[in-house]
Formats: C-alpha cells, structure tokens, sequence
C-alpha cells in the first residue's frame, strides 16, 4: 500500500453516497450552461450559415442580405478575428474557414436579438450572400484509402518477427473488419455564454470538459493571453469527450461576438446543429492476418489500422495511438505488427468519445476472435480464455501487465455467479428444439490502460480553502458532466481533512481558480484531481496537527486556533503520475499507470425471420480498485455497458454517400432517424458487481477509473448475437456480422450461416504480407460466404 | 402575439406569444423556468416532458397558446402542486435516493413522466415501468437504477397513502 492509496480508518471514500447535485436535479434547480441566459440582459444569440456542400471553394461571401433582416445586429466572419482564425490547437480547424470541408460546415456566424433573428439572418446569407465551387470529396475510409487521402502520422506497434511466426503457424487467417462511428448524443447540445467586463476581461460559461483549452482557443482567436480570458463550465448535461475539443469554436464565437459588440453572446446548438457541424466517434477499417499455434494460441497478428478522421486532426492522433494499444485487449499475442493511419475525409471532425480508441481497437481482436474461433474448432469463451495474460507477459508496446490474475478472478466469478455451463447448456436444449429462434451466451474480458497515452497531461491541481468557521471549500480542475467526479472530489477532501461530508463544498470548475488544466477525459478524472485535492487538504491537515500538538482538538476549535496563530488555511494541490514513460515515434514504453479489468456475460435471443433480437440476462464483474463512490461506479459501469452496446447494435450513423447534390450529408440528425439505447432494449436481467479485493497501489485511495473502460464490456452482447446467427447454420461456420449489429445486420448474418457449407478447419499458408492494408493475393477467407459478403 | 393565460405551478400567468412559440420556450424563456430542459428538438427524448391539466407532455411539441386557460406543472412545481408541504415529491426523493441519474438533464423529465405513469397505475411491474418510460431518453446512466428508483416510489407512495410526500432527502 503507497501513502497515495492507503485509506484512514473512517474514510468518506468508499461510503455511498449521493451524487452532489442531485437535490438540484431532482427539483430542476440545477443550471446547464444555457440556463444562465435569463440571468444576463441584451444577451444577443447566434447562429451559423451552414455549408450545403461536403468540400467546396467559398467563392462569395457577402452578409449585406442578413443586414436587412430585423433584429439582426452583426455578422461574424473571418474578416473579425483580430487573432488567430482557428478553433483548434494544430493549426487545421479554422473558425471562419475559406474552404469548406465538409457538409454543415460553419461558414460565418450571425447575431442577432432574439433567434429567430439570427436564423432569419442565416438563412438570408445562405439563399443570396454566399457562392460555392463545389470540390471533389471523399466521404467514406475506403474511398480515403483508395484515393490516398490520409492527415497525420502514421503510427506503428511492433514487437517479435510476424513474418516468421505467421509462416510458423498452425493456422492462418486473413480478414477484413469495418465498423460505424457514433454520435455523442448527449442530451445537452453545445452551448456557450460569453460576456465582456469593464477592463475587458472575457468571461465564458461553456459546456466544456476542457476549460483550460476553451480557455487558450478563446485567448488565441481574440488574440489575447489568456490572463485575459476566464471559462467556467458549471456542469455539462453529458459529454462523453464530445466535449474534450468540440466546445472551443462554439465558445470562441461567443467570445468574439460579445467582444464586437459589447453585448452577452450566446451560442446553442439545436440538435440538428449539432450533430452535423460536430465531431463523432471514429469509424474504423481494419484489415489483419493472424495466425494460431496448434492449441490456439495466437502466434501473430498483422494488421493495418485506418481510423476516419473526418477533416481535420483534431484528437485523431491519440485516438488512434489508444487504438493500437488496446488492439490486445486482454489477450499475449507475441508477434505484432500493427500499423495504423488517419484518413481525411470530408466529414465532421472525429474526436473524442468514451475509450478514446480503445474500443476501436479491441473491436478489431474481438472480432477475429468471433471469426475464428468456430475455424479453430474451438468455443469462442474457451479461445478468449486461453490467450490471457499471464503474470510477467508484456503488451506489444513494451509495458507489463500488472495484475492480470484480478481479469481470471472476474471471469471465474462471473462463471460461477451466472451460472454459465448451467445457461449454455439450458441454450443448447433451447436451440435444438427451436427452427426460427436461436440463443447464445457470449463472454468477453476487458482490459484497459488508464492515464493519458501523452504523459505530461498526467498532471491536475486543486484549490482548497478551509474559511475560520471549519467550513472547507474545493475546486479542481476537472469537469462533472455527470460522472460524479464532483461526488467524488468531496469524499476525497472529506477523508483528508477528516471532517464529515457536510463540512465540504465544491465550487464550479473555472481557469482562475485552477490553471493549466487537462481535460476531464481519458477516465483520468478522478485519478488525476483527487491526487490533487489530496496534496492541497494533507498540507492543510500538516499545518494543522502542528497547531494541534497532540490535544485532538475538535475541527473547529483547531481551525479557529490555527487563524488567530497566523497558520495558512488555505492550499493549492499538485499531482503528477509517477512511473509513466512513453516514446511516441517508436510506440514504446510504459504509458499506462494500471490497467482496469472486467468480465462480461450476454444472453441474447435472436428471430430468425427478421434478425430482430432481445439481451435476456447481462451480468458484469469489474474492477474499479476499492471503490471512491461505489453507486457512483456502479451507475457508470452500467451506463457504459448501455452506450457500448448502442454504439455496436443500434447507433446507425448514417452519411449520404451517393453522389447526389446531398453527398456527405449526415442523414441521421435526429433522435427520430438515430437510434439511441432506450428502456426497451435494457437487458431482461441485468447484475452489476465490483471485483472484490482490488486495492490499487497506484491510485488516490486505492481507487481505479471507471468512465470508458465498461463501454467495452459490451462486446459480449455483440459476440452473442454473432453466435446466436451461427445457430441458424451448420457449426464450425465463420460469421461475419457488420457493425452496428442492427437487426438487419443480424439478419444477413443468419442468412450467411443458413447458407453455409459445413467447413472443415483448413490451414492457410502464409502468403506476403499485405502492404497497403488489403489482404494480400492469394489469401482466401477461410469462409464459402455468399457473394455480398466477399470483400476482395 | 396572442395573450395566454396559463397556471404553471401554481401561479397564474399572462402573456403576450407568438402563436407558433413552443410550451417550453414559454416556460424557459418567458417564464424563466429552466428546470425544463429541450435535449432533441424533435419529440424523442422526453426532456422537456411537463404535466398540462395532470398528464404528462412533451413540452416542445406542445404550443404555448394550447396551454391558455389550462394548467401546467413542471419539475420546479411539482413538489408543490402535489401538496407535500414543502417537501420533495416521493418520485424526487427516489431518484435521489437510488441514484438513477447522472448528469441530471434527463432527470425532471423522467420524473414527470414516472409521475404520471404511476398516476395510472400505481402498482407497476418492472415491464410495465419500461413501456411506460419509454419515450424518455437517458444517455449516462443505462436505465437501470431510473426503473429501480420509480418502483421505490411507488412502493412509498403506495404506503403514505393517502398522504403523499411525507419522505425527506437524506443527503
Ligand atoms: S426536447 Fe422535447 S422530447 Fe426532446
Ligand atoms: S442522467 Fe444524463 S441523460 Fe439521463
């Protein structure tokens, strides 16, 4: 146990407890960024010219039309950036830009009294102020790949000799593995206040997990330092990193206006807005040859990784770095040689969205190991099992996989508490007497490394003041956006200090309070800012139980005692993750301060006429260290399952890809055409369990992350729908099933199986590697599937 | 502009609209009631959901000049309305309690939405408490502790009566 992670005797860490804000949720007094407009007088609204083209010239930009519209105050253009016109930090996202790049794209923004002025004034600039010269696009990864069209560095994990060891192998399998990206859908749009003060200062409320970048984007686009420019996020209505890079033009054209004006300027996306001007999860091409030891052990895997960037870079970069080190996911693979790129298209810029990658990744060894394992003769439960780490084996960029024994001890309980031999057998019974309705049972680890990938963002500060009357005030640098970091910061300073929850209050996270913030992201949260608000509250508790002397003095005796003798109450809190180092050109090192594990097992029944399907029982193990908040952790565990299954199930993200006037449209903007998990896709049955006996030695009170890693767990309900198909069909029969697994996509895939010849596992030799990402000549998918289903 | 007058939570209000002004850009933006959020714009998640004469509605598909001479209850009014002296309404108390939110923007309009399904049937089984919240979207806390907190209710409802809402928020 390190002092870090070692817990006092009646810690407030570990209590359940509610979550903060929740008095203010339940009676609706708890105020989003938007809410905040009533407060402010003259507050003028704003709204975009939305581009009707995925890539064009902007060869006339005039905005005397939206002049003539009543209640129309200014239009903002590039002409008005007296800093840098640009909403991001490489260089590549320009706020007012000259070139469209994709279709919805902001091209200048009007402000006006009320809304509907502003829309008024838009549409009037849109109709005659503003002339396009359309531009070839490429919206799709495979059209980016066929044309070439990459941003970006590649990036490359390698370890052992993959040529020889594929050569080597018993067995050999080649394929190709594409899947959707997602939207956010968080149930709060974008939304950012600004206002001007009398010494010029700005003052931006945004609904944003990264103030301090809001913060800078703002400073460099009015071309201040950014002394000069405050961001406050009070609370966000969701994120799930839509929120990490995607606020700071939104707030930057807050900020300008209000600066041109004088005036508060609001900016708040209507759904629609936005969920085509901003960035989604990457889609992913993947394509791989792996090979297996007689046993089933894997022996190699080559693969190319092609991420959809969307048009500019934005977070692509550490997204796909986070994929090409959770391409393992729990499994020793010893020869590796991962490649992975960033293709340009012209779509919404990919960013952020809980796992960072790493569910991209893990999609892509979880869906070889679907394929393969009916190949290998082998269950896919029993194939997953028998390629985990073990004690002292190393992931293929270098770090050792501390601990893996917890991700055995979960999948040996889940075994046990669901009764798994019992429900597969049950299964079998089931499906032997049902023709048109198949069951499965899929299980599938998860193992995922916590810390930011670029170490010096491991790092977070804190402000704690404790006032003369024993009352304790806290502020951080991370954002709650509903994940109960707050909740949690609370327990922390509780524990620290030793005063009872009640004593302590959090004041909403602001960049004058707590400067040069990394963004509430990478599940680092609670980690990074609890080592935080620890540092600040043991320096205060130092300070003291000197005053103290031994006396054990009450809290507020000794507080009163330690003001009138002249002792500071009142402390800034610094914490940095020791024991991390990463070489970013070579892919090598130890990024990762721990790993989170867990297990999860779905039961899925599919129609066979239709490939509809219902989850009938879920159950999960997972390990969040001991626990800072445990319904806290639990209520995240289960969100995330909920949202990794939407994301591989329902979530149909949809771009016009024809080439029609609409090409590069995104065709689902609404809750209406997009399909979001709702209460009737729960699963029947649904048990959430924390791994006991986790302590982390390298985490504030012995603490692990939670935010992203359980999104994973959700590959179990997709594993299971993929065996459920194969019911239909002879066994040992290969199923490919797309992603999102709809029920159409369900439905193809019993049909695949319904048509397939009972195959025999054949070896294939290993042909030459393949060098652009396509399976090389001569490599035969080890499957007789029907002809939609042959890729190459 | 039309003038409407419409009770919301209790306090009688008149007002010149515009006839195409939504219910809840009314009470957000006239009336300042901005526990009501809109989360989709199109009718689908259920944010915005308000009780009008009792029933619940999904605010931002309801016009401001349907609810004249009608009486509207949001999330803000809802304690009150339900005559609990002060106090949270049972349901509040529930989500409170058994953590069935997150970031909080789905939150009154699934308690208004809860209250109104228990309205109709107050004894529901977890089925029915599916269905019946169906058409309200929660993107953070994968519904499963939203369903366990409107069974509590019910169940502390089913017992204070006819006395509702005598529960007090630990916190
Ligand atoms: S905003 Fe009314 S239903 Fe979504
Ligand atoms: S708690 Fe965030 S949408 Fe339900």
């Amino acid at each position: 146990m390190s002092a870090l992670s070692q817990r006092p005797d009646d810690a407030a860490v570990g209590l359940t407890v509610p979550h903060e804000s929740a008095a203010l949720h339940v009676t609706g007094a708890a105020l989003y960024t938007d809410d905040l407009v009533g407060r402010f007088r003259d507050v003028l609204h704003a709204h975009p010219v939305q581009a009707p083209h995925a890539h064009a010239r902007i060869s006339r930009l005039d905005p005397t039309p939206a002049l003539h519209v009543p209640g129309v105050v200014r239009i903002l253009t590039a002409a008005d950036v007296p800093g840098l016109n640009d909403s991001g930090v490489l260089g590549d996202q320009p706020l007012f830009p000259a070139e469209v790049m994709h279709h919805g794209q902001a091209v200048c923004w009007v402000l006006g009294e009320t809304l509907e002025a502003a829309r008024r004034g838009a549409e009037a600039i849109a109709a005659s102020g503003v002339d396009y010269d359309p531009l070839p696009s490429v919206i799709t990864v495979r059209e980016a790949m066929a044309a070439g069209s990459f941003q970006g560095a590649d990036r490359h994990v390698q370890r052992g000799d993959v040529e020889t060891a594929l050569h080597d192998a018993a067995q050999v399998f080649t394929g190709e593995t594409e899947f959707a990206g997602q939207e956010h859908f968080y149930l709060e749009t974008h939304a950012s206040l600004a206002v001007v003060d009398e010494s010029g200062q700005v003052f931006v409320q945004s609904s944003t997990q990264h103030p301090s970048e809001t913060q800078g984007i703002v400073a460099h686009v009015l071309g201040v330092p950014d002394h000069a420019v405050t961001v406050q996020c009070l609370r966000m209505g969701g994120g799930f990193g839509g929120k990490e890079m995607q606020p700071h033009g939104f707030a930057a054209v807050a900020a300008l206006g209000a600066t041109l004006t004088g005036r508060p300027v609001r900016v708040r996306l209507t759904r629609a807005q936005d969920v085509t001007m901003t960035g989604k999860r990457h889609g992913f091409h993947a394509a791989w040859r792996v090979g297996f030891d007689a046993e089933g052990h894997f022996t190699a895997l080559e693969a190319t990784l092609t991420s959809d960037g969307g048009w500019s870079l934005d977070l692509s970069e550490p997204v796909l770095v986070r994929a090409l080190c959770h391409v393992d996911n729990a499994y020793f693979i010893p020869n590796v040689s991962v490649r992975g790129r960033i293709a340009l298209t012209h779509k919404t810029s990919q960013t952020a969205f809980r796992g960072f990658g790493g569910p991209q990744g893990m999609l892509v060894i979880e869906d070889i190991i679907g394929r393969c394992a009916p190949q290998l003769g082998l269950e896919p439960h029993e194939l997953r099992r028998r390629n985990f780490y073990t004690a002292g084996q190393t992931t293929p960029y270098g770090q050792e996989v501390r601990h893996p024994d917890r991700l055995v001890r979960a999948w040996d309980t889940i075994a046990e508490s669901a009764e798994l031999d019992t429900r597969r057998a049950e299964i079998a019974t089931f499906n032997a007497s049902h023709a048109t309705a198949k069951r499965a049972l899929a299980v599938t680890p998860v193992k995922f490394g916590i810390s930011f990938n670029f170490t010096p963002l491991n790092q977070a500060g804190a402000l704690v003041h404790v006032y003369k009357d024993g009352s304790v005030l806290i502020n951080h640098g991370g954002t709650e956006m509903g994940q109960g970091l707050h909740t949690k910061m609370i327990q922390v300073a509780a524990t620290a200090l030793g005063v009872p929850l009640h004593r302590v209050r959090l004041a909403p996270t602001r960049t004058d309070k707590v400067p040069n913030t990394s963004a509430t992201a990478a599940s680092s949260g609670a980690d990074l800012n609890g080592g935080a608000v620890k540092d600040a509250c043991e320096q205060i508790r130092a300070r003291l139980d000197a005053v103290d002397d031994g006396a054990g003095l009450a809290w507020e005796d000794l507080v009163a005692k330690a003001y009138l003798a002249r002792v500071q109450l009142w402390a800034a809190g610094f914490y940095r993750t020791e024991g991390l180092g990463w070489d970013a050109a070579t892919m090598h090192g130890h990024p990762f301060k721990y790993f989170a594990y867990g297990v999860a097992a779905a039961e899925v029944e599919v129609d066979g006429f239709t490939g509809a399907y219902r989850t009938r029982r879920v159950d999960i193990v997972h390990d969040v260290g001991d626990s800072l908040s445990p319904v806290v952790d639990v209520g995240q565990i289960e969100g995330a399952f909920v949202q990794g299954a939407g994301w591989l199930t329902l979530e149909d993200l949809r771009w016009d890809e024809g080439d029609g006037p609409d090409r590069g449209r995104v065709t689902t903007q609404a809750a209406s055409t997009y399909k979001l998990p709702s209460l009737s896709e729960m699963p029947e049955v649904f048990n959430v369990t924390l791994l006991p006996d986790a302590h982390e030695d390298g985490a504030v009170y012995g603490s692990k992350a939670v935010g992203e890693p359980p999104l994973m767990l959700a590959f179990s309900v997709r594993e299971a729908l993929r065996q459920a198909a194969a019911a239909f069909g002879p066994p040992g029969v290969s199923i490919d099933l797309a992603s999102p697994a709809t029920p159409e996509a369900v439905y193809w895939a019993i049909e695949l199986a319904r048509s397939a010849v009972p195959a025999t596992p054949v070896p294939y030799a290993a042909g030459p590697a393949p060098r652009d990402g396509s399976p090389a000549a001569g490599d035969v998918e080890p499957v007789s599937a029907p002809p939609w289903q042959v890729q190459t | 502009m039309t003038r409407i007058t419409v009770n919301v939570d209790g306090v009688e209000y008149s007002d010149d609209v515009e006839p195409r002004t939504l219910l809840v850009h009314y009470l957000r933006e006239t009336l300042g009631k901005t526990g009501t959020v809109v989360g989709c714009d199109t009718s689908n998640c259920g944010a915005c959901t308000v009780h009008l004469d009792g029933r619940s509605v999904k605010s931002c598909n309801v016009l401001a000049v349907q609810a004249d001479g009608h009486e509207v209850t949001t999330i803000e009014g809802l304690a009150e309305t339900a005559g609990s002296d002060g106090k949270l309404h049972p349901m509040q108390v529930a989500f409170h309690e058994a953590h069935g939110l997150q970031c909080g923007y789905c939150t009154p309009g699934m308690i208004m939405q809860a209250c109104d399904l228990l309205k109709e049937n107050p004894d529901p089984s977890e089925q029915e408490i599916r269905e019946g919240l169906e058409g309200n979207l929660c993107r953070c806390t994968g519904y499963h502790n939203i369903v366990k907190a409107v069974q509590q209710a019910a169940a502390a409802m089913a017992t204070d009566q006819p006395e509702p809402a005598r529960e007090e928020v630990a916190s």
